[in-house]
């Protein structure tokens, strides 16, 4: 049986990622800042993965597969980052407690290892989602 | 033989940055190189020169690929789409300039539009709390010449603002400031350890979710009142230090971003800072300042003001009246209740940014986006208009987060044939005006 | 251009001292002409039982730039009730005490207004001023630089040096294409950047050592070292405590020691705007009272000063000056939102919504003194109709404060049923006066008056052969004026017709074109000066956010502009 823990997840900028956005939203830059989990070392262990290997991460609206990383910027054991852009909006609830703002910030997600699951591209995250056809 | 382009805007982040230099190619086309802007900045100036550019208008077919059309073809579906809509969200304009905006809130008044921007989905929470409370601020050039206590709460400059720093809160010598960073005392609160909170002289480590409880036990402790032991993960000790140090100063302030904006709570984290701000005036002066995102998202809320008096989420529908009501004329509520049946997104990017409800909701009608470049947006719509890209290849005026208003300049010229935002709303408008006077 | 007979009408035009007699106005390309000029095609207004004037001057509101948008913004309650699409060639419509810029024009134009000042622009927000000027519709506007607490100024009037001074103020309109020279709270809002104040004329200004005694006198000396078309203009210390007459009769007097100089034709050397919020005595707001016929007395008898009233109009609004530490004050007495900005080397700005309620003896004593101003006003020239809008109220209540001063009736039945008459009627003399300003003394007021002020009595604020074609004519009869206060107002709120720059813009209170505003702006030519120049290029090096290549106003900002250019090259 594949482990699964539970994290609270946070999404914010990171400079990878507005240098990615710069350099284009197809580009390989913007692909490796964004695609990623940053999460503590010991939820890694706890989840029995090793950095650099691909989750699946699951929230009340949708799950996403990206790649679980070492956090450049320390988190705490239990939180979890995906920087803002389409990957981590595949799971950010919408609703808006009639603030227009939705809950980017703050929310429960499962994780499971993924190892063999690829990574969607940006476009395609999208597309995807919306029932598009995807190259 | 180049040349150098001095005093050069930054369109990237709402920091502005206004003395950027760039070297450009002898006929006006090329930029060569990049001087002063962060590596957010450079990589914005030097994507214009990249190859694959789309410079022509793109129409969905209907096995999913992308079709070349004319310029006039685009406007024409575009004002018809628009004139056939009973409600269209325009959603976008933070990465315009406000000369463009007007341009677009003609037509939305016309054809019934609703005006939202990127605040709906950043700084919207701060604009609602600053509409409860006020808020006591001033320009960044005030926090670079007088403030010696700084507090980053919820914000990370070194990522989303790289200059700001250096420009104004941290580094740079003032006039009343003339030892710099040594003569301030830097805070960040976060519930991370960023890269800011290595910058800063304390790091507060608050417990994600918990930042309007601390807010609150600073005001408590402001006013020498009980503290429990801990609040949101830091002992009472700190907050009383912290805030006798804070009213030992002359000149504080407290920048703050979507760590206060995206959480639960949202608005009401806002309202308890600038009622710390206000509190703190009581003991010495005390300014607190919204990191705005976009570099004009500023702008996008300034020209709806002087026009409908809103800031955003402006619902132009029953073309006889503004009305604004966020939760209900704001954009992700609009689109995951499916209340509008056309999307006309401008100078942003809401595939990328808005969770996924609303593009899917979104995707499923008559869309437009119009951006100099492909992103998530253009990929989920009927129609890519691409435009020049407005501080590099056109000017335009746009407002930094402190509300200072620059005019942005032109470096290079756009590639040929290409329209600016303001030449193409101008063609969409006066089609509107054709399509509605022949109804 | 088309051509214009206005005909049967009664005029009232102080600059040709008309009183009231028939005349015919004829209008040829834009400019009023003599009866004889115009082609037998000109088309003919019937004006028969009207009453025509010059377009009025707003001399002091502010209706443009950071902090007038700031509060509509923070205000969407202002909106609540008040957005609309009205018929005509319009633009939605919307906000009570803070209108759009759509409704600012609109507004202006209906009550026969074709000229406003901007009382307050920040250097550094030039920029934000002129993209709302450029979008406000019909009404010519200008906008003022403040710099009675500005770095340069302070630095070079400590040291008494005049002719820096005049150089940066020139440097300055020319980069913000401002108007002339505003004052607010000189000193006093430096010293807020700390957190403080300066009360009175000679409270010292921190760090800077200077007093506003010295930052006012040597500005009205710079201006007129200058000769700019419009005096100094002045927000005192002060403003809005109890007692605090004496240092506005401190402020006027400084007035004695400078001589007006310069080719517009205006007298004055001082403006003192607002001087409602400047004329109270008493100890507190328990025992605050009138004291407008002291200040009154004063103004009548010094021919240097104009002032407007600042009329208070018993509206919910929402105050905004540059004067920042007076509105945290304010903030602490109705502990309702406040919203502050402070600008680097420059000036503030504060923001709160007030309630003036009929209710409150303050507010009735507020509205009392106001109206006693304009009433002991000898010299209509020199009293000009204000609301400091939307300080003590919107502008778009001007025709009720005309219904007051030119109806003593309707005036006596506001004072009478106060909540609390017998206190206001003790506290204030407005009881005691049963002057009516006259349709003429209102065309000085609001005409020729301001525009005699401002400068600009050559082409505007008359309706002589050669002057600019604004032309407000109302539907008020002279030889049969009305009996009842809100007649006044009904007419007063909406023109017959208006003429902009000789083209009708308003018909009958609705829009029918938006005419082509212009921008106007004062270009003064200097002698080089090596050291404002050198400070101008070390400040923007060191302490300014900007670069000094991004500080000024793009041409296109203002595609009409009106610019009144003059030489003050002193050999
Ligand atoms: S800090 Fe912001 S405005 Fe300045 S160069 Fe970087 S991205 Fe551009
Ligand atoms: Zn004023």
């Amino acid at each position: 049986m594949t482990k699964k823990i539970t994290l609270n997840m946070i999404t914010c900028r990171s400079i990878f990622q507005g240098v990615g956005m710069e350099a284009g939203k197809t580009s390989q830059k913007y692909f490796n800042a964004c695609s990623i989990i940053e999460m503590h070392p010991e939820d890694m262990k706890k989840l029995g993965i090793w950095k650099n290997t691909n989750v699946r991460v699951s929230s009340s609206v949708g799950s996403i597969v990206v790649k679980a990383v070492e956090p450049r910027e320390l988190l705490v054991p239990g939180l979890c980052h995906i920087p803002m852009g389409p990957w981590a909006n595949r799971i950010v609830p919408a609703y808006t407690f009639s603030t227009g703002e939705p809950c980017f910030k703050g929310f429960d997600v499962e994780i499971e290892p993924a190892i063999n699951e690829p990574i969607l591209s940006a476009i395609d995250v999208v597309k995807d989602a919306c029932g598009l056809p995807i190259k | 033989m180049t040349k150098v382009v001095k005093d050069v805007i930054c369109p990237f982040c709402g920091t502005l940055c206004d003395d950027v230099e760039i070297t450009v190619s002898d006929d006006n086309k090329k930029i060569i190189s990049v001087r002063n802007a962060c590596a957010i900045g450079a990589e914005k100036f030097n994507h214009t020169s990249l190859p694959g550019r789309v410079t022509r208008p793109r129409m969905r077919q209907p096995d999913g690929t992308f079709k070349e059309v004319s310029y006039d073809e685009a406007v024409d579906w575009t004002a018809k789409t628009l004139v056939n809509a009973r409600k269209t969200l325009m959603y976008g304009w933070a990465s315009t300039s406000c000369q463009a905006m007007s341009v677009g809130h003609e037509i939305a008044e016309k054809i019934g539009g609703i005006v939202d921007n990127c605040a709906t989905v950043c700084h919207g929470s701060s604009l609602i709390a600053i509409q409860d409370v006020g808020v006591p601020s001033c320009t960044l050039g005030e926090v670079k010449n007088r403030a010696d206590r700084v507090i980053f709460w919820g914000c990370n400059p070194a990522h989303a603002h790289p200059r700001h720093m250096s420009r104004y809160s941290i580094f740079p010598r003032g006039f009343f400031t003339v030892k710099g960073h040594k003569g301030r005392k830097i805070y960040c609160v976060d519930c991370r350890y960023t890269d800011t909170a290595r910058c800063a002289d304390e790091f507060i480590q608050v417990q994600q979710g918990y930042d309007y409880e601390l807010l609150n036990a600073f005001r408590t402790a402001a006013r020498g009142e009980v503290l429990p032991d801990t609040v949101g993960g830091v002992p009472k000790e700190k907050i009383y230090e912290i805030v006798e140090e804070l009213k030992g100063g002359r000149f504080g302030v407290i920048f703050f971003g979507m760590g206060l904006t995206h959480t639960m709570g949202r608005n009401h984290n806002i309202d308890i800072a600038i009622a710390l701000t206000r509190d703190m005036n009581d003991f010495t002066k005390f300014n607190i300042m919204a990191m705005r995102g976009h570099w004009n998202v500023t702008g996008s809320g300034q020209v709806l003001a002087w026009q409908y008096g809103f800031p955003y989420a402006v619902d132009l529908s029953r073309r006889t009246k503004a009305r604004y009501q966020t939760g209900e004329t704001t954009s992700v509520d609009l689109l995951i209740r499916n209340e509008v049946d056309a999307c006309f997104n401008i100078a942003t990017d809401p595939g990328a940014h808005f969770p996924i409800d609303s593009v899917v909701s979104m995707s499923k009608k008559p869309t437009v986006t119009i951006d100099p470049h492909i992103n998530m947006s253009t990929e989920i719509s009927d129609l890519h208009i691409p435009v020049a890209m407005v501080g590099v290849e056109v000017g335009g005026c746009a407002y930094r987060m402190d509300n200072v208003p620059i005019e942005t300049r032109k470096v290079v010229d756009p590639p040929d044939g290409m329209l600016t935002d303001v030449e193409l709303l101008t063609k969409i408008n006066e089609r509107v005006d054709e399509l509605m006077g022949a109804k | 251009m088309s051509e214009y007979i206005i005909k049967n009408g009664h005029v009232f035009d102080p600059v040709q001292k008309i009183k009231g007699d028939k005349k015919d106005i004829a209008i040829k390309d834009g400019k009023i002409v003599e009866a004889s000029e115009v082609s037998s095609s000109a088309k003919s207004i019937n004006a028969k039982g009207k009453t025509i004037m010059a377009g009025a001057m707003e001399i002091h509101a502010h209706v443009a730039g950071p902090k007038v948008n700031a509060g509509r913004w923070f205000r969407p309650e202002d909106k609540i009730f008040d957005s609309h699409k009205k018929p005509g060639m319009t633009r939605i419509e919307g906000g009570k005490s803070i209108p759009t810029v759509f409704k600012t024009g609109y507004e202006y134009a209906r009550m026969g207004y074709t000229f406003a000042m901007e009382a307050a622009m920040p250097p550094l927000y030039a920029r934000h001023v002129h993209e709302e000027i450029h979008d406000t519709p019909i009404i010519d506007e200008a906008a003022l630089p403040v710099f009675g607490n500005n770095w340069f100024i302070l630095e070079y009037l400590k040291n008494r040096e005049i002719e820096n001074t005049a150089a940066y103020i020139a440097w300055i309109l020319n980069q913000t294409k401002g108007y002339g020279v505003k004052i607010v709270n000189p000193g006093g809002t430096e010293a807020w950047a700390w957190g403080l104040n300066c009360l009175t004329i000679n409270d010292p200004v921190p760090y800077f050592e200077i007093t506003p005694a010295e930052i006012v006198t040597g500005l009205m000396e710079a201006n007129e070292y200058l000769g700019l078309p419009h005096s100094v203009h002045i927000h005192q210390n002060d403003l809005g405590n109890p007692g605090n007459y004496k240092v506005t009769l401190d402020t006027l007097r400084l007035a004695e020691k400078v001589k007006p100089k310069n080719d517009f034709g205006r007298d004055q050397v001082m403006h003192s705007t607002h001087l409602q919020f400047h004329a109270y005595g008493g100890e507190s707001f328990a025992n605050i009272e009138s004291k407008a016929k002291e200040v009154m007395d004063y103004v009548n008898s010094n021919e240097a000063i104009t002032f407007d009233t600042g009329n208070v109009t018993l509206d919910e609004t929402t105050t905004m000056t540059a004067d920042g530490p007076f509105e945290h004050h304010l903030c602490s007495l109705n502990h309702l939102k406040w919203f502050n900005v402070d600008v680097e080397l420059e000036t503030a700005a504060g923001i709160v919504p007030y309630v003036y309620s009929p209710n409150v003896s303050v507010n009735a004593i507020q509205w009392a003194i106001g109206l006693e101003l304009a009433l002991y006003a000898k010299d209509p020239m020199r009293c000009f109709i204000t609301t400091d809008h939307p300080n003590a109220g919107p502008f778009t209540r001007y025709p009720r404060v005309m219904s007051w001063l030119m109806c003593a009736k309707t005036r006596n039945e506001r004072l009478n049923t106060f909540k609390n008459a017998d206190k206001i009627i003790d506290r204030t003399t407005l009881a005691e006066i049963d002057r009516e300003i006259s349709l003429y003394e209102l065309a000085a007021m609001t005409r020729a008056g301001p525009a005699k002020s401002l400068g600009l009595s050559k082409d505007f604020g008359g309706l002589k052969p050669g002057m600019n074609a604004d032309i407000a004519i109302y539907n008020i009869n002279p030889e049969k004026l009305p009996t009842k206060g809100e007649d006044y107002e009904k007419a007063f709120s909406n023109v017959a017709y208006l003429f902009k720059d000789g083209k009708i813009c308003v018909k009958d209170g609705t829009v029918v074109d938006n005419g082509q505003k212009k921008t106007f702006w004062v270009d003064v030519k200097v002698n080089p000066n090596k050291q404002v120049r050198h400070d101008v290029v070390e400040k923007f090096l060191k302490y300014y956010s900007v670069n000094e290549g991004n500080y000024s106003v793009p041409d296109d900002y203002a595609p009409h502009q009106h610019i009144i250019s003059l030489d003050a090259t002193h050999a």
